[in-house]
């Protein structure tokens, strides 16, 4: 079910969806959609094995935390199809990414506009930081640095029950930051799992603001050579070098992608609110109106009408 | 005199978990201390070394818990809960994996002091949901304690006694339940881990002195059976005493205060354990007198709940287990 449009329109949809809806509710993950947008286009699109979702279109409220009271319990990784041994699974690591996740499971034909509507809802299972049971995501990553871990040990385990799935992780750089991160790395490479792949949004933005003012992590291509991963570094908004660095060699060893993006990449008005993008809530009505026609223009689609 | 059994865990662990291809050991750099060198050496493609890194381990358990296996997680078991505490959360205790987290050194059982004493791990496990607590106190149970961390349908926190261990009992661990030591009516006692043999000494000098107890050994803490814990209380006359190798807030002693208040139970409640403090280094008797963990506080705390005095000293307790601290068998070196 991929390659029924482009991955570039793909791209493009998802930042349409996340600027529509952050018009209509005053606010959010606007610069992720900047910078992922190709990323997660290109998993969901081209580079993912994946099967036909498991999950209803349309997600059902939240049925519970599990617990042995909750036998039905299940997570959204239904909308990423089966977990069968052929398939690739996918983590989304820095959970607060979910806007743009869900965006994208819409783009692909996996998931109904209707869920965009239930976000970040009371009663909803499509949560605002991506939980367990939100659609798409398998496992908790709201506290960053716990993703890559989780990969590790199951692409782990699916190499030891010889399954040829791959185990796909999006990062985003304010997790070089953990100390976990680096553990994780380590240990992938001591045990050879290079059924592991990362995808890392680089784009040097935090919740503080800019890395460099709130922690310099330095470079970290050679940080996570050193640690033992096989590390390329392209220019995250170009697809050709994304498609080939998935090419590169990595036996034995995790294959990490650091994907190099700009923040305000097709919504260039968003550079005012440097260096505080990472939730971007409109300060005035008139800055909304401002940015509703910039960001409309930019991405060619109509202003949102968000005065009803 | 007691027997003592050497190494109980290095061989159980052995036979439960050697050619189950779903099961995997993990260690953090502490594998002989944890008595699975042997198992590492003799079933090297079942056991992961994940070093110095026990954030990373959590979450990889939990990786391989999606996986489908069931990891032995092996260290310290204060080494598996303060750091990693936000890894243990999220990648195993929510998503309800089936960890099996075997910590070692419980309580006041190393010399190591703060840094290696895990004195408020219950409390901590008790409070997550979807965690099960064992507690292993004496060498029989060590024996079947994988076996009944394995049956449990989500993650397990084991409290595990390692080098030379006592047997005091001959039936194997039934989760959920609890054994009832001794039957009196005068007082409920009620012990777990290693301050279980210390209420053992002290039995036949309070019967002397003329006391009936009643003696409960918990090695199943959650789930926890609070009915059968309330039929006990109300089979006894004057109170309840608890000792635990673990601060008094949170542990067993908070376990029988809450049965207690839930239930509208009267009796007087006397906790026996570390007392709001952290231990220091030093030998287990040494720590047990200091810290008032002994058959003799037990016997103090006794004399508190009836009111009256039995004149019991240290000569009248059966004569305590005599430790090589630093003996081969008990290698408390790291």
């Amino acid at each position: 079910m991929r390659n029924e449009r482009t991955t570039e329109e793909v791209a493009l949809g998802i930042r349409r969806r996340v600027f529509e809806h952050s018009m209509r509710n005053n606010g959010g993950y606007l610069s992720q959609a900047c910078s992922a947008g190709e990323q997660l286009a290109w998993l969901y699109n081209e580079e993912l094995k994946l099967g036909a979702p498991t999950l209803p279109m349309i997600p059902k409220p939240f049925e519970g935390v599990p617990s042995p009271s909750n036998p039905d319990y299940h997570t959204g990784a239904g909308y990423n199809g089966p977990a069968t041994p052929e398939f690739d699974r996918l983590f989304i690591a820095p959970a607060h990414y979910a806007l743009v996740a869900y965006a994208t499971l819409i783009e692909v034909g996996r998931m109904a506009p209707e869920g965009l509507e239930m976000f970040n809802k009371d009663g909803s299972s499509v949560e605002m930081i991506g939980a367990e049971h939100s659609p798409g995501m398998e496992v908790h990553n709201g506290t960053l640095g716990i993703g890559l871990s989780t990969g590790a040990g199951l692409a782990y385990g699916r190499k030891r029950r010889g399954e040829a799935g791959r185990t796909w992780v999006f990062m985003s750089d304010g997790e070089v930051q953990e100390g976990q991160t680096w553990e994780a790395v380590q240990a992938a490479a001591h045990h050879g799992i290079d059924n592991l792949y990362a995808i890392m949004d680089v784009n040097d933005q935090q919740c503080d603001g800019a890395m460099s003012s709130v922690m310099e992590v330095g470079d970290i291509k050679t940080k996570f050579q050193n640690f033992g991963a096989a590390c390329i570094e392209i220019d995250g908004h170009d697809l050709t070098a994304m498609r080939d660095a998935v090419k590169e060699k990595h036996d034995g060893k995790p294959l990490i992608i650091l994907a190099r993006t700009n923040p305000f990449h097709t919504m260039s008005i968003l550079e005012e609110r440097f260096p505080r993008l990472h939730y971007v809530r409109f300060k005035s009505e008139d800055e909304r109106a401002r940015m509703n026609v910039s960001i409309a223009a930019d991405l060619g689609v109509e202003p949102v009408d968000y005065s009803h | 005199m007691v027997e003592m059994v050497s190494r109980p865990y290095a061989k159980a662990f052995e036979s439960f978990a050697a050619g189950n291809p779903d099961i995997l050991c993990l260690s953090a750099d502490l594998t002989s201390s944890c008595e699975v060198d042997g198992f590492r050496d003799r079933h090297p493609d079942q056991f992961i070394s994940l070093g110095m890194a026990e954030q990373n381990m959590m979450s990889f358990a939990g990786g391989l818990g999606l996986a489908g296996y069931r990891p032995f997680i092996h260290t310290f078991g204060v080494f598996m809960y303060r750091r990693p505490y936000d890894q243990l959360m999220a990648s195993i205790a929510y998503p309800r994996r089936k960890v099996r987290l075997m910590g070692f050194l419980p309580g006041i059982t190393t010399p190591g002091g703060m840094t290696h004493q895990s004195i408020e791990d219950i409390s901590v496990m008790r409070s997550i949901p979807n965690m099960t607590i064992l507690e292993t106190g004496d060498a029989t149970e060590v024996e079947s304690i994988c076996e009944a961390a394995d049956s449990i349908d989500g993650p397990v926190w084991c409290r595990v006694l390692r080098g030379s261990v006592p047997r005091l009992f001959d039936t194997p661990i039934k989760v959920g339940e609890m054994r009832e030591l001794s039957s009196g009516d005068d007082i409920l006692v009620v012990t777990s881990g290693i301050c279980t043999e210390e209420a053992m000494r002290a039995r036949s000098a309070l019967a002397k002195a003329g006391l009936s107890i009643r003696h409960l050994h918990l090695h199943t803490i959650k789930p926890f059976d609070s009915k059968a814990l309330l039929d006990h209380i109300g089979s006894v006359k004057h109170g309840v005493i608890t000792l635990e190798n673990h601060v008094t807030e949170g542990g067993i002693g908070s376990l029988v205060a809450e049965t207690m208040a839930d239930a509208g139970v009267g009796k007087r409640l006397i906790r026996l354990g570390l007392k709001d403090t952290y231990a220091h280094g030093g030998s287990r008797p040494y720590l047990m007198r200091y810290y008032g963990l002994d058959a003799l506080a037990l016997v103090r705390g006794i004399e508190d709940l009836t009111g009256q005095q039995f004149g019991i000293t240290e000569n009248d307790l059966d004569s305590a287990r005599v430790e090589d601290v630093h003996s081969l068998v008990k290698a408390e070196a790291l």
